[in-house]
């Protein structure tokens, strides 16, 4: 019965010779390795539930006065977008579920991608053969980050249109250009055309998601085309690869992952609020309220915006470099530029060339992981000053008195973690080369007795 | 009955004849055999069948109209239908498939068939005389009609006409008005208190419409020279919108006890620049690069509020052109 279907599979493709090779495609075994199959299952979650949304949303500025079951916003004057998504969440059913699971799916992948990035980073994954794939990653986190904000943005409660406000600061503060930029993309002075609603829609529901698809089918191309990588050990070499086939061993553990990601993200979903936009209400140009907190991977931005110092950069009357640029739009650009160049760059230093199958320890690689360290304490501290005003509500600590601390941790702990991240590895290097040493003694000693 | 019995026997060992049959040997296993466990295969029944119940409870709870909490009950129903088939997966994972170690070399670059790509590539041009004149030419081609291309997208935004950017629909005389459409009357701004206003007739949704308004003692007012009397009763107005980011001013800090505390500020909630009502706006904390431009005060007979005049500048976060070009109505 199977090789009757195999064998009319075949006839009709001629691809038999190529599902064998897939079945037993090797997959070597480290937990780490699962962090970008945790973002590639978000990724189907934000596809399904985001269409379910798309069903209901509706991406408009038209103004309308509501008049629904959720008492304190009757008579409010709103937008249909935000009109729309507070029907989806409290009128329609299993919509509140599908909307927070987007929600909490979104933050995951954004995390897990992240996360997936740094054991990459730690462990030299990114050298030849594998720059294009690293790049390709990189591109898919930037996109998601946008992707996010994007949604976020969409329905046009008080918190996202603070948020849109920031954008278009950050994007009016970029030198010379940025007015004509944001009078491009926002389509005049904000808030902007009601065109810009569909800009942002058709991005956030086509473009981006098409966009960043084809690259993870790209990234998963080179990845399989190029074989994983493994760590050092047992039979494993720079030129043999040690693993599981993908079928039988690998498909049930990797489907296993996939369902358990569904289920926690459904039961966030249902478990645990998040954005409950009918509580901060629409948004207005004139309106704000306090304590107002992104979601989780915008956080260093608005911890650069706070952290910079009262400076317009001001040349013969003309505003040169406003303020927001530093935080909102430098430090992005130089965080996603250090990464792109970072495989470059280490070529340069360490003068290696050559192909990597095998991953360092981050311990094998006592620079690279003092400076990723450095840059990923840097990267905190700016979170962390970030949420200032949170921890100002709950602790008491004076909000000036933290930036003032964060503005010089931000310079000194990166160092200090530097520091403290090579010797660690460093010692770790030197404790096992004692440790091989005694070991080889204790044999020699051993075969000396033996013979004796 | 002997008949049926002496056929039954025959199909037997004819069957049993032709498994044996000698040219009939079955390949060697691709896949190791293991040992069965069956204990681990009724676990993960049990475990696929609590996977359909929780799939059913989902739907059942689907189908109530209106139930407390139902959110809830269907995300938890949801998680575990997907968790229970996770955990299915993960038992028969480590319990009922073969774990099998394979091995393989890595694949290896083909500097043969990269350099027959080039050749091919190089080889395809040979009647190609003026290759660099072509080149050019192409080059050029492909420039002219990527820029055509790309150039209807000018009509996204006003990309080089940036005067809305400045203008503001404040002039003079325009009174001020609450977010109701009510004119506001000087009496009605009392001190330590911050007020909301929008220009009469105006489409409040813009950034050049918001204003707050406070109210200072007159010897607490020391506002930039050229500003005599643009408070006025103490009252002083300035644009709502912070010049760092654009967000709104959302808080007022006022001193309780004048003496010892701060001076008052106006807060933006986003990144906490603090701007100061009685000097002009001057950025007092935070990260904001300038002033809040203020709106010019007059009271009219009746004691409403109305605009005196445009603002000091351009309202909004900063940009090239923001201190070097005038308001305009
Ligand atoms: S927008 Fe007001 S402080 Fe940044």
């Amino acid at each position: 019965m199977i090789e009757r279907t195999t064998r009319t599979l075949d006839e009709r493709s001629h691809t038999a010779p190529f599902g064998f090779k897939a079945l037993r495609y090797i997959f070597p075994d480290h937990w780490s390795f699962l962090l970008g199959e945790i973002a590639l299952y978000c990724f189907i979650v934000l596809v399904a539930t985001g269409t379910y949304l798309a069903l209901f949303f509706d991406p408009s500025t038209a103004q309308t006065v509501y008049h629904g079951s959720y008492a304190p916003l009757n008579g409010a004057h709103m937008t249909e977008a935000y009109r729309s998504t507070v029907r989806l969440s409290l009128d329609v059913k299993a919509g509140l579920l599908i909307r927070q699971t987007h929600h909490w799916a979104a933050d995951v992948f954004v995390a897990a991608i992240a996360l997936h990035l740094m054991r990459i980073v730690f462990t030299g994954a990114f050298r030849k053969p594998r720059e294009l794939t690293y790049y390709i990653g990189l591109t898919i986190l930037g996109l998601a980050l946008l992707e996010g904000y994007l949604g976020y943005s969409l329905v046009d409660d008080l918190l996202s249109g603070m948020g849109l406000a920031i954008g278009y600061g950050v994007a009016l503060s970029i030198p010379l250009v940025g007015a004509n930029l944001a009078a491009l993309v926002w389509g005049g002075p904000f808030p902007g055309d009601p065109a810009f609603w569909s800009r942002m829609y058709i991005a956030h529901v086509f473009l981006l998601p098409i966009l960043i698809a084809t690259l993870i089918a790209l990234h998963l191309f080179l990845v399989s085309s190029l074989h994983h990588t493994q760590f050092r050990g047992g039979r494993k070499t720079e030129k043999r690869l040690v693993g599981v086939p993908s079928f039988p061993g690998q498909a049930p553990r990797s489907l296993g992952l996939m369902f358990a990601v569904f289920a926690a993200l459904f039961l966030l979903g249902g478990l645990v609020q998040i954005n409950p936009i009918w509580i901060w209400g629409p948004y207005h140009v004139a309106d704000s309220t306090n304590g107002a907190q992104p979601d989780w991977y915008l956080g260093w931005l608005i911890g650069a915006l706070r952290l910079m110092p009262s400076f317009d950069v001001v040349i013969a009357g003309r505003t040169l470099v406003p303020n927001p640029f530093w935080g909102g739009a430098l430090l992005p650009t130089a965080v996603f530029g250090g990464l792109f160049v970072w495989p470059a760059l280490e070529r340069r230093f360490t003068r290696d060339r050559h192909p990597h199958n095998l991953l360092d320890r981050p311990r094998d690689a006592p620079r690279r992981t003092a400076f990723a360290t450095a840059v990923l304490t840097f990267l905190f501290i700016v979170f962390v000053a970030g949420s200032a005003d949170r921890a100002y509500v709950l602790m008491g600590w004076s909000y000036a008195t933290q930036i003032d601390v964060y503005r010089v941790g931000v310079f000194v702990v990166p160092v200090v973690s530097y520091w403290l991240a090579h010797r660690i590895c460093v010692e770790l290097l030197r404790n096992e080369r004692v440790e091989a040493s005694r070991h080889a003694a204790e044999l020699e000693a051993e075969q000396a007795a033996g013979g004796g | 009955m002997r008949r049926l019995w002496r056929w039954i026997l025959v199909a037997f060992v004819w069957r049993a004849a032709r498994e044996e049959e000698p040219g009939e040997e079955r390949p060697p296993r691709i896949v190791p055999d293991g040992a069965p466990s069956p204990r681990a295969e009724l676990v993960v029944v049990a475990l696929l069948g609590l996977a359909a119940l929780s799939a059913v409870a989902f739907i059942a709870v689907y189908a109530f109209d209106r139930i407390p909490d139902q959110t809830q009950y269907l995300g938890i129903a949801l998680g575990c239908a997907f968790g229970f088939l996770a955990a299915a997966l993960i038992v028969a994972a480590h319990h009922l498939v073969v774990t099998e170690e394979l091995e393989e070399e890595y694949g290896r670059p083909h500097p043969g068939e990269a350099d027959r790509v080039a050749r091919v590539v190089t080889e395809s041009g040979g009647r190609l005389r003026r290759r660099r004149l072509l080149a050019g030419a192409a080059g050029v081609a492909t420039t002219a009609i990527g820029l055509a291309a790309i150039v209807p997208a000018a009509s996204l935004g006003p990309i080089y006409n940036l005067g809305r950017f400045t203008r503001t629909p404040w002039r003079r005389g325009r009174r001020l008005v609450d977010q109701n459409g009510r004119p506001i009357r000087a009496a009605e701004i009392h001190p330590a208190e911050l007020f909301t206003a929008y220009p009469e007739h105006a489409d409040p949704e813009q950034l050049g419409a918001p204003v707050v308004l406070v109210k200072l003692e007159p010897d607490q007012l020391h506002l930039p020279p050229g500003r005599k009397g643009w408070a006025a009763d103490g009252i002083v107005a300035y644009s709502k919108i912070c010049t760092h980011a654009g967000c709104a001013i959302g808080l007022y800090r006022t001193p309780l006890f004048p003496p010892v505390d701060k001076p008052p500020g106006l807060v933006c909630p986003c990144h906490y620049s603090t701007f100061d009502p009685e000097t002009g706006g001057t950025v007092v904390y935070g990260p904001a690069g300038r002033a809040l431009p203020q709106l010019p005060l007059t009271i009219d007979g009746s004691g409403n509020l109305r605009a005196a005049g445009n603002f000091s500048g351009p309202v909004g976060p900063s940009w090239w052109g923001v201190r070097n070009r005038r308001v305009s109505s």
